[in-house]
């Protein structure tokens, strides 16, 4: 009995902080779907799990030595009836669980295009140490360590690293996925409502790590187009050697835009076209952090 | 050329007040130790009797005070995360710099495994198995002694990190391209791959010397369905040492190629593939969990059974359920990294694959349930850990299998969601399986028990603090608060946080309990004192010698009849009381000599790695070749074992008489 306030506990303080942003407090399709399973999924759990805790305390106290009305059983070993319940009970369970995670695995793959009317806003996303560098192909500008996107429009990203391991996760509006030199993987997501959400990279990749989040302006359609317009005009441009100087390692870069993106960038990076021949950058933590 | 490749004054870090204090405070310790037992003339006990022990019951224990001394390391480096944590919010960039932080973190991550549950469960393999196997020692000593000091090696190496040079800024899976030269130039990464590669050898060897252990030497008439449950989930862990530790060996050797000499297996450029590693690593790491968890579910088994009074229940199904866990979890390690972005079918497959282990696993609690059920519980101290451990593991599994449905993992993967759920199945599961386990063997170990009270309130801290240290993490999991963070500006994470740091704080009140628990047994032991050999009503063949058993285990070795050979020859002993008894005839008996093998071997193995580490060849050759000689010098030995005269074992058989004979 001591256990179950504890789970109650558990999942009201779950469900409380789900409150406030976090990934029980979605902001879109896929974030929903998601946490829709994960719920199910605790659920079909949880009807298991809190009788078997129930039963493990009842037992232990019943059968304690000092309780002289408890039967004394030591012949009681093996028995048929039971070995199939306890083998059935894990089965059954993960066979509904599987079923959920079968189905979701597929319905929710990251690679896999949202079904929607409208037209979605490609972007293209690169971890760099330590910062964030968003390219926006169709609208031909990019930001850095800041992402505006259109709510209610499917967004597409596709996601490379310069160097280290990243993962690009914004908690409310889908699950996460890594980011890897030379390579590319994909993600869908949309945000159903105009808002902030947080974005981070949920990999460790050394010493800027902490400092590697951003947010996620999700803006109604026309105000999007209107700040497509406005970042055309004022910024730098990002060819060859704005990336190059991006590149080097820094920290806690401030959220800023560039005007217009070399063509072919994207690709360039994921082909080690501007891989950076100086020695290491990880070395000199102290020194940037100064920059601050 | 420098004579002392890349070392220099530079590397020990005179203007770290934390690092130069925690340094100190270990080397005035280890010289306080190390002073205190020069004086008191226990240098040469101490090598006779325990550095150059072939004895698996010593080199079980040893193996525990190297846990237990480690335990304290990586617990004081949980303590400084937690505290960095929870001053470390809005501007705040807390007390430890980033790349002191990280060392931290990759530090207790690589100790607590490699260095604490693993010697954990090892020591207790040791000391029981050959015990409950009803035979003399393991099947090769001398190797079981290597292994030992290949992991103390391994340690040494670890530890010395903290003070010359640095460790590695990887956290403690390694993965390049972060670990390979370009983004860590420095020696972190060295000390974690060679303190790793020393102490993995040593682990492989303990592998496959308990698999020939189990497999070919149990006492005769113990059949496999005879072998208590402890001794098959200790095959099962041996047999996936065997099979993955090579993995990890193979896959540190191809890091170091690219670190050391330029190959690219993992790079980013030329060709590397830094998926593999990750991939490979879990390979490893998955079956890893297991080696730690299915001795330690041993544990529970035998304690459950002993303090309930009754055989187990279900013993083919736990058998069953074993090896299943044994095979399947060799199938499961992409659910380390759904978040690559493999196709759905894979990411589904894996999944699938995941949750079906969840179901030996339930299958074990059941018929822990069970034995528990028609028993006479006794509330000891064991007992207490393992009905805290079945309370929590199921939560903590639950959260597995959440963390196994991949589009669940997508959003909680790196969280401290999944910090919280790893530490939900091992601390449970692995720690308090230890902690019941040395609490269950002591007394065989020592010949008196530990106290009753202090392991009550150890117990108590820890299962109280751990949930207050790790429930909230889940909650900021939730909230989208990724691990390994330096510091965070999002404050409505800090109330958690600090939660958490106070449950870190009694879970230290649980360790202080412990430490007092030894101190206060130890002074009270002639009242803790069993005489018996058996002193909790055993099942298995390890109560039925005394306590603490001699150097040859059994004075005859066993005839084992019946699965829980103890339990049924004490229940027939009542009946055979009239029939007369044949007076046995003592034989001399041959153990095998003690050697310094192992600790000569570790030593030149501290050398090699540490330098290898900062270059120093012709010191890494100097380290080799002493190794070889060593090796060489004990190939050629004289006398391999010595033979204990037929009147000694008569005269301490007689000075022990035990209740039941077998």
């Amino acid at each position: 009995m001591r256990y179950l306030p504890l789970a109650v506990l558990l999942i009201g303080a779950a469900a409380l902080g789900g409150c406030s942003e976090g990934v029980l407090d979605p902001k879109g399709p896929i974030a929903s779907a998601e946490r829709l399973i994960m719920l199910n999924a605790t659920g079909i759990m949880l009807a298991i799990v809190i009788p078997t805790i129930l039963a493990t305390l009842g037992t232990a106290f019943w059968f304690r030595a000092s309780n002289l009305r408890a039967r004394y059983m030591p012949e009681f070993v093996y028995s048929g009836r039971l070995e199939m319940l306890v083998w059935s009970i894990p089965i059954m369970t993960v066979l509904l669980v599987g079923g959920v995670t079968w189905i979701g695995s597929y319905d929710l793959d990251p690679p896999k295009p949202l079904t929607s009317a409208v037209k979605p806003v490609r972007i293209q996303v690169v971890s760099l140490d330590w910062k964030w560098l968003f390219i926006y192909p169709d609208e031909g500008v990019a930001t850095v360590n800041h992402l505006t996107v259109p709510a209610g429009t499917p967004i597409s990203f596709e996601l490379t690293s310069a160097g280290v391991m990243n993962s690009f996760f914004v908690p409310q509006l889908a699950g996460q996925i890594y980011t890897m030199a030379g390579m590319v993987t994909r993600l869908n997501l949309q945000a159903d409502h105009a808002g902030t959400y947080r974005g981070m990279s949920s990999n460790y990749s050394g010493a800027g790590f902490s400092d590697m989040h951003f947010n996620v302006d999700a803006v109604p359609a026309e105000k999007f187009a209107q700040w497509v317009t406005t970042t055309r005009t004022t910024g730098p441009v990002l060819d060859a050697k704005a990336y190059a100087e991006l590149a080097k390692p820094s920290q806690a870069v401030a959220p800023y835009t560039y005007r217009a993106v070399a063509t072919g960038l994207f690709g360039g990076i994921t082909n080690f076209e501007f891989a950076s021949t100086e020695p290491s950058p990880h070395t000199h933590h102290a020194a940037q952090r100064a920059d601050k | 050329m420098n004579l002392l490749g890349n070392l220099s004054w530079s590397a020990i870090p005179f203007d770290q007040p934390i690092i130069m204090g925690a340094g100190g405070g270990v080397i005035l310790a280890i010289a306080a130790v190390l002073g205190w037992v020069t004086l008191k003339g226990y240098v040469p006990y101490l090598w006779r009797e325990w550095i150059t022990s072939v004895d698996h019951k010593r080199i079980g224990v040893m193996y525990l005070v190297l846990a237990l001394i480690m335990l304290l390391r990586g617990f004081s480096d949980a303590i400084m995360m937690r505290g960095q944590q929870a001053v470390a919010a809005g501007g705040a960039q807390g007390y430890l710099p980033p790349e002191h932080y990280d060392q931290i973190f990759s530090a207790h991550g690589t100790i607590m495994i490699f260095f604490v549950a693993m010697p954990l469960i090892i020591g207790l393999m040791n000391f029981a198995v050959p015990l409950q196997l009803g035979i003399r020692d393991v099947a090769f000593p001398t190797l079981n002694s290597v292994s030992l000091w290949l992991t103390a090696s391994g340690i040494l190496l670890i530890n010395v990190s903290l003070v010359v040079g640095e460790f590695a800024r990887t956290g403690w899976m390694a993965y390049p391209p972060l670990s390979e030269v370009q983004f860590s130039p420095g020696v972190g990464v060295d000390y974690y791959l060679w303190s790793l590669q020393i102490a993995g050898v040593g682990t492989l060897l303990t592998g496959i010397n308990f698999v020939t252990t189990i497999l070919k030497t149990r006492a005769q008439g113990m059949g496999y369905m005879r072998m208590p449950v402890f001794c098959w989930t200790a095959l099962a862990s041996s047999l996936m040492i065997v099979a993955v530790f090579p993995i990890l060996t193979a896959t540190f050797a191809m890091l170091l190629l690219d670190r050391y000499l330029g190959f690219h297996f993992f790079s980013i450029d030329a060709g590397g593939n830094p998926m593999m590693y990750v991939n490979l690593f879990w390979v490893w790491g998955h079956p890893e969990v297991y080696i730690l968890v299915l001795p330690a579910f041993g544990v529970f088994s035998e304690v459950t059974a002993t303090f309930s009074g009754k055989p187990l229940f279900g013993y083919r199904s736990m058998v069953a359920a074993t090896m299943a866990i044994c095979v399947l979890s060799m199938m499961v390690w992409l659910h380390h990294f759904f978040t690559m972005g493999a196709s759905a079918n894979v990411n589904a497959f894996f999944g699938m694959m995941s949750m079906i282990i969840g179901v030996p696993t339930g299958v074990k609690i059941f018929n822990w349930l069970f034995t528990m059920y028609g028993g006479r519980v006794r509330f000891t101290v064991p007992i207490l850990w393992t009905i805290g451990f079945m309370v929590t593991f199921v939560l903590g599994g639950l959260t597995g299998v959440l963390l196994a449905v991949p589009p669940v993992d997508w959003t909680v993967h790196n969280s401290l969601f999944l910090v919280a759920h790893f530490h939900h199945v091992i601390i449970p599961g692995v720690v308090f399986g230890c902690f019941a386990g040395y609490i269950y063997w002591f007394p065989k170990a020592f010949g008196f028990k530990l106290d009753e009270t202090w392991g009550r309130r150890a117990f108590w801290c820890w299962f109280i603090g751990f949930h207050l240290a790790f429930m909230p993490l889940y909650v900021v999991g939730l909230m989208g608060m990724t691990r390994r963070l330096q510091h965070y500006d999002v404050l409505a994470w800090r109330p958690w946080l600090l939660v958490a740091a106070a449950g870190a704080v009694v879970i230290f009140a649980g360790v202080v309990c412990q430490i007092i628990q030894f101190v206060v047994s130890i002074r009270d032991r002639e009242a803790l004192r069993d005489v018996t050999g058996d002193p909790w009503n055993g099942l298995t063949l390890e109560w039925s010698t005394p306590s603490p058993p001699p150097a040859w285990n059994y004075a005859f070795l066993p005839h084992v009849a019946a699965r829980d050979a103890f339990w049924v020859e004490k229940k027939l002993a009542p009946f055979k009381q009239g029939q007369p008894t044949q007076p046995r005839k003592y034989e001399p008996i041959e153990t095998p000599k003690n050697t310094p093998l192992g600790f000569v071997n570790a030593f030149f193995a501290v050398v090699t790695g540490f330098a290898l580490i900062w270059h120093i060849w012709w010191m890494a050759a100097f380290g080799i070749l002493g190794a070889f000689v060593t090796l060489l010098v004990f190939a050629f030995r004289d006398v391999e074992e010595v033979e204990i005269p037929a009147a000694t074992i008569a005269q301490f058989d007689r000075a022990h008489p035990m209740e039941v004979a077998l």
